[in-house]
């Protein structure tokens, strides 16, 4: 059975959605060892339990400067676990941590992954998801990014007790890379846009204004997203931006407000499992790839949806 | 102001020649490999074109003697990329092109690239963009920070660079903050799409690239055997690659005043609510 090792950079009491899945793939290939690089609250390691994580490995936070406590922790942990497969996030920061100590143990590495088999072979989207490929490692540890709503979240049956050790991480030896200053994002009570179940988009049909967008959103529990279009013009934060270059997102719902559907939009969101679409153009390109279309007024639509689930979950 | 601190300013910056996103991709069922036939310059390199020539113009332009070095690694044609690249301002080319390197995984192809830097020489700064647009893995800059001992600041939303002190400043997102990072050259910077706004290359900048060089160089240049990189010097290999089946369009219907019934309607049918 191969040995699996999960890295997090932080975990907090609940861990969340993208963090379930990663530790229920990484029990279905072997016993996990969970390395973090930072303290480990208490509720979580018994959280860890839940999924069969036996060993969790902690760097307690020492980030004087960006990324090198990361890349030690990393290190150290892959070192101490002797695991063959790694498992991180699929987000920028994990991925870039995961592909320098690929680098530095002459291992290798795969983005983008939706699956890895107990024999270590990787599933993945290959061009934003219009192909799926398999792909194997031939020696060297392997390290692999995995996107969220790839796995279905599934503890144990039964809790296992875990063991906590420190880990000794040696000193920083990549150039520094000093923080200079940190801005919070403004808090959001939706779930996270690449983790939520149910997504609804606003595009350049909106005209401004999200709030019909928000609300259906709030109607379903799902979070909001947007099309470049619609950030670039300020109307909602770049963090919304689905896409190309923003964030992509799998959810089991898709709803396109106002969004034209355009290559580089499709590429963030054709992986999702079902995709409603709201145009007033009926050329729409999206209505293509849509399981349901509306042609109408999203000033109509919207909120007339929005009220009906809420008449329907009252 | 030290000697070093007014040196010009050495900048390579990597562009990648990448099947045209507005067509129709395809990886090819016998070779595993991505047909590259209608290729054009990754989209968001333009960003790292610009933001290199645009440092350059900030500290005095060329004339005071900087360069902004356009490379690649990737078959013949490959150096069209280059060709856009140098009309948008680089100063010159430099293309790696050799059959060996085909199947290079991304630990192989940092390896590669970092040779090339190194190659170069006297690098102060490599600039890529964010991602390429076919493998999208955007991992390489960071494995290229490793290989190089830079300073890796990536995936900017912005770039201050300050010529007396010769310090990089970026702004970047990170989980639930945007975070300022600076670090000394040399270093190796990733830009996003909200950088800049890439140049269009004029008639006169088209007219101007043509007198531009490009080396090419081989893998025996940087000193790489043929077995260290490409297939045989990667770890992962491709066993398979499907295109997925084309998502078929569903209903579509025309609103009468209803249609948001409609939509609940099809959410329940689904179970989706």
């Amino acid at each position: 059975m191969p040995s699996a090792l999960v890295f997090f950079t932080e975990l907090s009491d609940a861990p969340s959605k993208a963090q379930r899945e990663l530790l229920t793939l990484a029990a279905s290939i072997g016993e996990p060892t969970v390395a973090v690089a930072s303290e480990v609250p208490e509720a979580a390691v018994t959280q860890l339990g839940a999924y069969g994580v036996s060993k969790l490995l902690v760097a307690p936070a020492n980030e004087s400067s960006f990324l090198d406590h990361s890349l030690s922790a990393l290190e150290a942990a892959v070192n101490q676990s002797a695991a063959q497969v790694v498992v991180v996030a699929n987000d920028n920061f994990s991925r870039e941590v995961a592909a320098r100590i690929a680098v530095r143990v002459d291992g290798s590495i795969v983005t983008d992954a939706i699956d890895i088999s107990a024999d270590l072979v990787v599933t993945k989207d290959e061009l934003a998801g219009s192909y799926s490929a398999q792909a194997q490692a031939s020696g060297g540890v392997l390290f692999v990014t995995l996107k969220p709503n790839s796995i279905e979240d599934t503890p144990q049956a039964q809790a296992v007790s875990v063991s906590v050790e420190e880990l000794a991480v040696s000193a920083a030896t990549a150039p520094s890379v000093r923080i200079m200053a940190t801005e919070e994002k403004v808090a959001s009570d939706r779930p996270k846009l690449t983790e939520a179940r149910v997504v609804v988009a606003g595009g350049r049909g909106v005209n401004g204004d999200f709030s019909a967008v928000e609300a259906l959103a709030d109607a379903l529990g799902g979070a909001v997203g947007a099309s470049r279009a619609a950030t670039d013009a300020g109307w909602i934060s770049h963090d919304a931006q689905i896409g190309q270059t923003g964030v992509t997102v799998s959810p089991q719902l898709f709803i396109s407000a106002g969004i034209s559907g355009a290559i580089q939009q499709k590429a963030g969101m054709q992986t999702s499992k079902c995709i409603i679409a709201i145009n007033k153009d009926v050329d729409a390109p999206v209505f293509e790839i849509a399981d349901f279309g509306i042609v109408g007024d999203l000033d109509k639509v919207l909120p007339q949806a929005a009220e009906e689930i809420r008449r329907r979950q009252a | 102001m030290t000697e070093e601190n007014t040196a010009p300013l050495k900048i390579v910056v990597l562009v990648k020649h990448v099947p045209d996103v507005q067509f129709d991709r395809h990886i090819d069922s016998a070779s595993l490999r991505l047909d590259r036939s209608e290729s054009v310059l990754s989209e968001l390199d333009e960003y790292a074109v610009e933001a290199a020539v645009a440092l350059v113009e900030s500290q005095g332009g060329f004339a005071a003697g900087h360069e902004v070095i356009a490379a690649t690694m990737g078959a013949k044609s490959a150096s069209n990329s280059i060709k856009k690249a140098l009309q948008m301002g680089a100063s010159s080319g430099v293309h790696l092109n050799d059959e060996a390197l085909i199947g290079s995984d991304t630990v192989v192809t940092s390896k590669a690239l970092a040779a090339l830097v190194e190659h170069v020489g006297d690098v102060d700064l490599v600039v890529t963009g964010m991602s390429s647009t076919d493998a999208e893995t955007s991992v390489v800059p960071a494995q290229l920070a490793e290989r190089l001992n830079f300073a890796q600041l990536t995936h900017a939303l912005n770039v201050d660079f300050d010529g007396a002190t010769r310090e990089l400043s970026i702004r970047r997102d990170h989980a639930d903050r945007t975070l300022t990072l600076a670090a000394a050259l040399p270093a190796v910077l990733s830009v996003t799409d909200q950088a800049n706004d890439p140049r269009y290359p004029n008639f006169k900048a088209i007219m101007a690239a043509k007198k531009k060089s490009i080396t090419e160089v081989s893998l025996a240049d940087l000193g790489l055997a043929a077995q260290a990189v490409g297939a045989a010097g990667s770890h992962i290999t491709v066993l398979n690659a499907e295109a997925r089946p084309a998502r078929e369009a569903g209903t579509i219907i025309n609103d009468s005043g209803q249609a948001g019934i409609a939509l609940v309607d099809f959410l329940a049918e689904q179970k989706l609510i």
